[in-house]
């Protein structure tokens, strides 16, 4: 479903190096998770799948199905089935959790060349997808993000994941910041949409999470490359040995 | 050496020259002389004057307007949905045909054009008065020049609280016609009144509105400014507003090469409110100038500036906002906001925000920013799949919202909203 091949990029402002040769390949009805290190390139690897400005990629490719999400724009990589969860939702002040959510939904809808939604289907399933998150009604009318709490945050961008229907998710450490709760809902949200037309790539640094959502795949991360990979019993032992062996084993 | 002429004395005696005060009866004679010697001793603004460092006055008050074409955009009336008295001016010209009665329970009506036969002992003390007043500490000629030649406008007394708005509608369709129109709003004790304009009006537009508010009298006014691109415009609206009393304005401007609006401000009474506030969006040769003076003079008023405007293609906005606290104007409550949203760099935004505070115990504060689109936001808007033409359109009118917010009926400011939704899609 994803598939990377020797990604090469630098932040376009000074020319540093991030990603050095990363190589990843995520099949459909998969969960891959990468774990590293602090600023080893892991949630700029999804910004720049996703399609942010600021960095340029210099070799490598990659590909959702057949599509080269390199060349098209953030909508359009959205369209193709490209979902991120970020790292630090933003905040946008005047606009309208439901607004926006509608008019994302209705934009891929349409970019796909499908029916767009009505207002009142649109409610239901929002409303439908919501109470499972338990996520309040009366928190989507506010504007995006705004005064929620970071754990609210988080929950919203799965809720919009839930509403878009992605086949390919990425989650960036959408377990920092959850509560024990929150974190079962969250990892009861993205099992749901397990199935085996979608793939999941979630970046963490805790076990936790992958106890409630099993990996097939663990990918650590480390200065730019995937350095090892492995099974579930990878993160088990990031969790009680820390990155220093596995380093020292890649160099 | 010979001397250089002076070029306010010819701007004034150039303009002044092509201009004749029109007839009326007695007591609106008084007050148009009155009004052409205030324009005679200030002189028509140039350049040069500190008030008009950011917009140049030469095109306002040139002998003649500068052409332009009327627009027919086929989109419709504003604020249809409100069912209001609809009064329409073609030209600067009342158009019975088309307007309906002057005639609505609580209020008395009538035409400036008329009235000067007419024995209007309300309208007599009020026509110019407040324009008169509002010309210190800073001269507003061509508001005085308006009193003097204005041809028409309407005089409106309410007694009591009128449901049913007023709509002014001006229609442009002449390439170079020059309007000017006053209005005078003389609001009673407890009484209410929501006065609507929209239209481009003319080639060339100058308007004057006089507010008097008496004690716990209410006044919404909602306006939008036409889109015909190569109109210019010059609005006054002066505000008396006295005890207890509650003063709205708002405006709406698309386009338009030259948009000059003064709003003046003057409380009274005690507890008192005046909120004014502003939208504006505009692309190219767009120029549009907020400039707005509001003095407490009474205790415990509260008075609230809100103006926003979104530059694009090289779009300028000015803005120049004073609250001034007079001694003794306790408990003052006073809030400046001026803010644009610049999408290239080469648009520009330039502001004079000022407090001018004599009394102690008060809260004033004010702010004003430029800034370009929030890139961060764009980009998660992108990634759910929302093109980026539709994000900026969003994150454009979430930055005007906070300016929409002070209409405080909700179908004229949804009314409002679509309008402008649609100018942004256009745009795309
Ligand atoms: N826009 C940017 N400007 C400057 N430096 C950047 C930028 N984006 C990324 N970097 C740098 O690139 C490196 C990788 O950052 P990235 O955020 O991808 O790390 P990460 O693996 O997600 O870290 P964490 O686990 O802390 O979230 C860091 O050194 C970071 O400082
Ligand atoms: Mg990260």
């Amino acid at each position: 479903m994803l598939d990377i091949r020797n990604l090469h990029v630098e932040l376009e402002e000074d020319g540093k190096q991030i990603l050095k040769g990363l190589d990843l390949s995520v099949g459909a009805g998969q969960v891959h998770a990468i774990m590293g290190p602090n600023g080893s390139g892991k949630s700029t690897l999804s910004y720049v799948l996703a399609g942010r400005d600021g960095y340029s990629v210099t070799e490598g490719s990659a590909h959702l199905g057949d599509v080269d999400l390199l060349a098209l724009e953030p909508e359009e990589r959205a369209s193709a089935g490209l979902f991120l969860a970020f790292q630090y939702p933003v905040e946008i002040p005047g606009v309208g959790n439901m607004t926006f959510l509608r008019t994302a939904l209705n934009a891929q809808r349409k970019a796909r060349g499908e029916e767009e939604v009505s207002s009142a289907d649109f409610l239901k399933l929002v409303r439908q997808k919501a109470q499972s998150l338990r996520i309040d009604a009366e928190m989507l009318k506010r504007p995006i993000n705004v005064g929620f709490s970071g754990g609210e945050k988080k929950r919203n961008e799965i809720l919009q994941m839930a509403v878009l229907e992605p086949r390919m998710c990425i989650l960036d450490e959408t377990d920092s910041g959850l509560d024990v709760d929150a974190m079962r809902l969250v990892s009861e949200g993205v099992n749901a949409l397990r199935d085996a037309g979608r793939a999941f790539l979630v970046i963490t640094h805790y076990q936790r999470l992958l106890d409630h959502i099993t990996p097939d795949v663990v990918h650590i991360m480390a200065n730019g490359r995937i350095i090892k990979t492995g099974g579930p019993e990878l993160a088990l032992e990031v969790e009680r040995n820390g990155y220093a062996d596995l380093l020292a084993e890649a160099q | 050496m010979t001397a250089r002429p002076n070029p306010k004395l010819q701007a004034t005696a150039s303009r002044l020259e092509g201009l004749t005060l029109p007839e009326s009866g007695a007591w609106l004679r008084h007050a148009r002389e009155g009004a052409l010697a205030r324009v005679e001793a200030m002189g028509l603004p140039i350049r040069r004057d500190e008030y008009w460092r950011f917009t140049d006055p030469a095109t306002l008050t040139a002998p003649e307007p500068t052409p332009a074409a009327p627009l027919s955009d086929g989109e419709g009336e504003p604020f249809a949905g409100v069912t209001p008295l609809r009064l329409v001016f073609v030209d600067g010209r009342f158009d019975a045909a088309t307007s309906d009665a002057l005639d609505l329970d609580g209020l008395r009506i009538e035409r400036l054009a008329e009235a000067g036969a007419l024995d209007l002992h309300w309208a007599q003390g009020l026509y110019g008065a407040l324009e008169t007043d509002g010309q210190s500490p800073v001269a507003r000629p061509l508001a005085a020049l308006n009193t003097a030649f204005a041809t028409d406008g309407v005089l409106i007394h309410a007694t009591a609280p009128v449901e049913r708005p007023i709509h002014l509608i001006y229609r442009h369709e002449g390439e170079t016609s020059d309007a000017m129109l006053h209005h005078v709003l003389k609001v009673d004790e407890g009484a209410s009144l929501t006065l609507l304009e929209s239209g481009p009006a003319a080639a060339r537009f100058n308007s004057v509105l006089e507010a008097d508010l008496a004690k716990g009298a209410r006044v919404s006014h909602v306006r939008t400014q036409g889109r015909d691109h190569h109109r210019r415009t010059a609005t006054h609206i002066f505000a008396r507003v006295a005890e207890a009393s509650d003063f709205r304005s708002f405006t709406l401007t698309f386009n338009g090469v030259l948009t000059r609006n003064e709003i003046v401000v003057r409380f009274t009474g005690d507890d008192a409110k005046a909120h004014v506030a502003g939208a504006a969006v505009g692309d190219g040769d767009f120029h549009h100038d907020d400039t707005v003076f509001v003095t407490h003079g009474g205790e415990a008023c509260e008075s609230r500036q809100v103006f926003k405007k979104v530059l694009r293609n090289g779009a300028t906005g000015v803005f120049q906002g004073k609250i001034l606290v007079k001694p003794g104007a306790q408990k003052t409550d006073g809030y400046q906001l001026s803010q644009a949203l610049l999408l290239d760099e080469r648009s520009q935004f330039l502001a004079k925000p000022e407090l001018e505070i004599y009394a102690d115990d008060v809260k004033c504060s004010h702010g004003s920013t430029a800034g370009a689109i929030d890139e961060t936001a764009l980009f998660y808007l992108r990634s759910r799949g929302v093109p980026a033409p539709e994000a900026m359109d969003l994150l454009t009118l979430s930055f005007l919202r906070e300016a929409l917010e002070e209409i405080a009926d909700e179908r004229l400011a949804e009314d409002l909203s679509a309008r402008l939704e649609a100018w942004l899609a256009r745009r795309r």
